[in-house]
């Protein structure tokens, strides 16, 4: 039993810590080391660097421009831009809708729509939830009713990351009433400069408003736009949510913020002469997050492992959504315990590009009760913990 | 044994969820944290008309009786409507100090105009490095003649923006984390070398880093003999530590009730999410979290209320100080987890309640702090 890598996959990693001392722009990762928000701008330029490279889609097969990587080269991949606050790709393309489209979509859609996604020339949000559709997606209302070449698309979706800037989005809507709930679903890509759409922001518990409620009002959408079959894209949808869930444990990121809070409470007066880092308490509960991601960094290799010889991705994804998501929360609960009274100003607007005025600190310690309220995302989206749970009772337990 | 309020605790108790529920809804609250003093002074007008502002006073004072139980009854009844005025920083912190420190000629001068509503006081006591640690206090004051100088940079002062007198801790002598040293000064705010850069906190008040740069005060100004002032400021801070403490259990009670709320109405999966047991004992949980809460509220507030030494009544505020935060931590979680999406949106009540009480549990020193100065005693 090990758990090394082989040379060449070695060579890889070095490789690719190569290209990321020397391609990532600094400035970008002093945006991201400082929790300033990237603008979108920025994230296609970063992106626009990794498709130069030909590393913009490592879930793609080498026939559509995607790298044909093993999983244990994604891996690594992902490990070292994660450890350097690399972002990923923004996955509503290339990883959700991409795959959906090489799947089932005609040889017209691909060669449409998938060029676009690897260069970042086209900006796609996801068009699943709706306000009554969340942890039960499959009770979706927005309808779509056929008309001549056309459909005609009503309804609203919403939590739709980074809406704004979107120039596609891809939806689940309802072709027919008539059957059951799974049963009357497709999938439609619609522009999102077509008659009748509009975009409400939604800000949320830190400020901002990443995330957008879409409002359809008689959208006429060409019926070209459907992917697959009609009343098929339940289906279809599922392949996208499996994908929906790779790197969900998210291991590097939590690595590199736990290095972070360690740097962080050397730099804390305990307020008796000393620093935080001295605290006995405060000692034990980093101690507890490290041995907490050691233990979930092997249930991913493990998973990798079992992918590497060609099984296919089971429930155990479920574990590592739950168990990473919580791990990052409780991170972020250690930040606001650092940060004291320094996180007490609600001062979004000192962590968005282009701020000027004075801000609070030191450091980020400003912006830790924000990331602690935004991040309680994390257990409710991408399927919430609870319907993790039911999958693990369900498929794994048998229950 | 009987723990059933009195009848003037009832009255009160009543009153203020009369306000809370006419007056301060949440739509209300939010218009009056986007004005520029982030207050209501007509609340403020109200609430010394109803007696609230005489609440921490003691009778010979001319107060309502200044016993911690009163208070715990308010400021849970504040906390289920998130209250934004400065009763906290200026009739608890500001009016326990002066009453506990001032001369009977500061008491008089100024304790009938905060009971009035015509005084709003702040206290600036952290630092950047005393963390909440409040003996940790290297701002300094140095006579000069018959004046006193003060220099130093106080932080998240609550209250600071609309107060018109600070009342500022400040190193006479000793070290920097020494007890004996400390002096209390009221500085006139608008006085010159005092820099207030205020904001706007993540649970909706007004606060401000205060920064005193040859802030000459006379002597006189000072609350208190010289150097003397640790005791009563840490019997003030832990008096303000129960506060935040009860109303965390008022806000967290809300927190229950809007939950259990919503899990009836909200359907996924063709029933109301409510009907699932394994939310259902989730919310089981977060009731025996605010019930043990606020039995521990009720504990440490009998405590502070008895004959008992300084010490006992310290150890009381810091075991309620830690139980609560713990229960902040779950209650407020499971609040935002088990409403899903919407809970994490600007547009819910109960987003921001679970920021309130996030800023509670760190408010006077988090429950890990708490549970070590527990242990400690």
């Amino acid at each position: 039993m090990n758990a090394d890598f082989t040379a060449e996959e070695l060579a890889f990693q070095a490789e690719v810590r190569e290209f990321l001392t020397n391609e990532f722009p600094a400035e970008l990762k002093a945006k991201v080391d400082n929790r300033i928000r990237l603008s979108k701008e920025e994230i296609v330029r970063w992106q626009k660097i990794l498709y130069k490279k030909g590393w913009m889609a490592p879930n793609w097969p080498k026939e559509y421009g995607g790298t044909g990587w093993t999983p244990t080269q994604k891996y690594i991949f992902s490990t070292e831009m994660g450890l350097v606050g690399a972002p990923e790709a923004t996955p509503f393309g290339v990883t959700m809708v991409a795959p959906v489209i090489m799947a089932y979509g005609t040889e017209e859609q691909k060669q449409r729509f998938l060029p676009d996604i690897l260069e970042s020339n086209v900006w796609w949000c996801q068009g699943y939830s709706e306000p009554n559709a969340g942890s039960d997606l499959a009770s979706l209302k927005t309808m779509a009713v056929r008309d001549g070449d056309h459909y005609v698309v009503n309804g609203n979706k919403t939590w739709n990351t980074y809406g704004q800037y979107a120039d596609w989005i891809f939806c689940l809507v309802r072709t027919d009433n008539s059957v059951k709930k799974q049963e009357g679903i497709s999938f439609l890509l619609i522009d999102m400069k077509s008659p009748g759409v509009s975009l409400k922001p939604i800000v949320l518990l830190d400020g901002h408003a990443e995330v957008n409620e879409v409002f359809f009002d008689d959208v006429r959408v060409p019926a070209e736009n459907l992917i697959g079959e009609e009343n098929k894209g339940w289906t279809y949808a599922k392949v996208l949510l499996t994908h929906e869930r790779t790197n969900i444990a998210g291991v590097p990121r939590s690595k590199r913020r736990l290095a972070s809070l360690m740097r962080t409470a050397a730099q804390t007066d305990d307020g008796f002469g000393g620093t935080m880092a001295e605290n006995a308490g405060f000692k034990a509960q980093l101690a507890e997050v490290e041995i907490e991601l050691q233990a979930l960094e092997t249930a991913e290799l493990r998973t990798l492992a079992a992918l590497s010889v060609g099984k296919a991705p089971g429930p155990e994804s479920s574990i590592l959504k739950i168990v990473g998501s919580e791990l990052a929360q409780k991170m972020d609960e250690l930040a606001v315990e650092l940060a004291g009274y320094n996180c007490l100003p609600f001062v979004p607007e000192q962590f968005e590009d282009g701020f000027e005025g004075e801000p609070m600190g030191p450091g980020t310690s400003a912006g830790a009760a924000l990331t602690y309220f935004n991040n309680r995302k994390l257990s409710i989206f991408g399927g919430s913990n609870e319907v993790q749970r039911n999958i693990i009772s369900k498929a794994v337990l048998g229950l | 044994m009987d723990f059933s309020y009195s009848e003037e605790q009832q009255m009160l108790q009543e009153s203020v969820q009369k306000f809370v529920l006419q007056k301060y809804d949440f739509g209300t609250r939010d218009e009056i944290i986007k004005t520029d003093a982030g207050y209501s002074s007509d609340n403020w007008s109200l609430f010394a008309e109803l007696g609230w502002l005489t609440v921490p006073f003691k009778e010979e004072d001319g107060g309502f009786g200044g016993h911690a139980v009163d208070l715990m009854v308010m400021m849970e009844e504040f906390g289920k409507g998130m209250l934004v005025e400065p009763y906290l920083s200026a009739a608890v912190m500001g009016g326990t100090l002066i009453a506990d420190l001032g001369s009977d000629e500061q008491k008089s001068a100024l304790i009938p105009q905060i009971m009035e509503g015509g005084l709003i006081t702040a206290v600036a006591y952290a630092e950047q490095g005393s963390r909440f640690n409040p003996f940790n206090v290297t701002t300094s004051a140095k006579a000069d003649g018959d004046d006193v100088v003060l220099n130093g940079v106080k932080t998240a002062v609550l209250g600071a923006p609309n107060a018109k007198i600070l009342i500022v801790t400040a190193r006479e002598s000793g070290a920097d984390t020494d007890a004996e040293g400390i002096a209390v000064y009221l500085v006139d705010a608008a006085a010159e070398g005092v820099a207030i850069k205020p904001f706007t906190t993540i649970d909706g008040r007004k606060s401000g880093d205060v920064s005193l740069d040859n802030v000459r005060v006379p002597s006189t100004a000072r609350l208190g003999a010289a150097g003397a002032a640790s005791s009563a400021l840490a019997a003030m801070i832990d008096r303000a530590a129960l506060a935040v403490a009860a109303e965390a259990v008022g806000a967290m009670d809300s927190l229950l009730a809007k939950t259990v709320e919503y899990s009836k109405t909200r359907k996924q999966f063709g029933t109301a999410i409510g009907t699932f047991q394994a939310l259902q004992h989730r919310m089981a949980d977060m009731f025996i979290q605010c019930q043990l809460a606020r039995s521990i509220v009720v504990r440490a507030a009998m405590v502070l209320d008895s004959d008992d030494d300084a010490s006992i009544k310290t150890k009381a505020v810091s075991s309620a100080k830690a139980r609560v935060g713990k229960a902040i931590r779950l209650v407020g979680q499971e609040a935002v987890q088990i409403h899903g999406g919407i809970g994490v949106t600007d547009e819910l009540d109960v987003g921001h309640l679970f920021k309130r009480v996030t800023a509670l549990d760190l408010m006077f020193g988090n429950a890990e702090y708490h549970l070590q100065r527990f242990a400690s005693l």
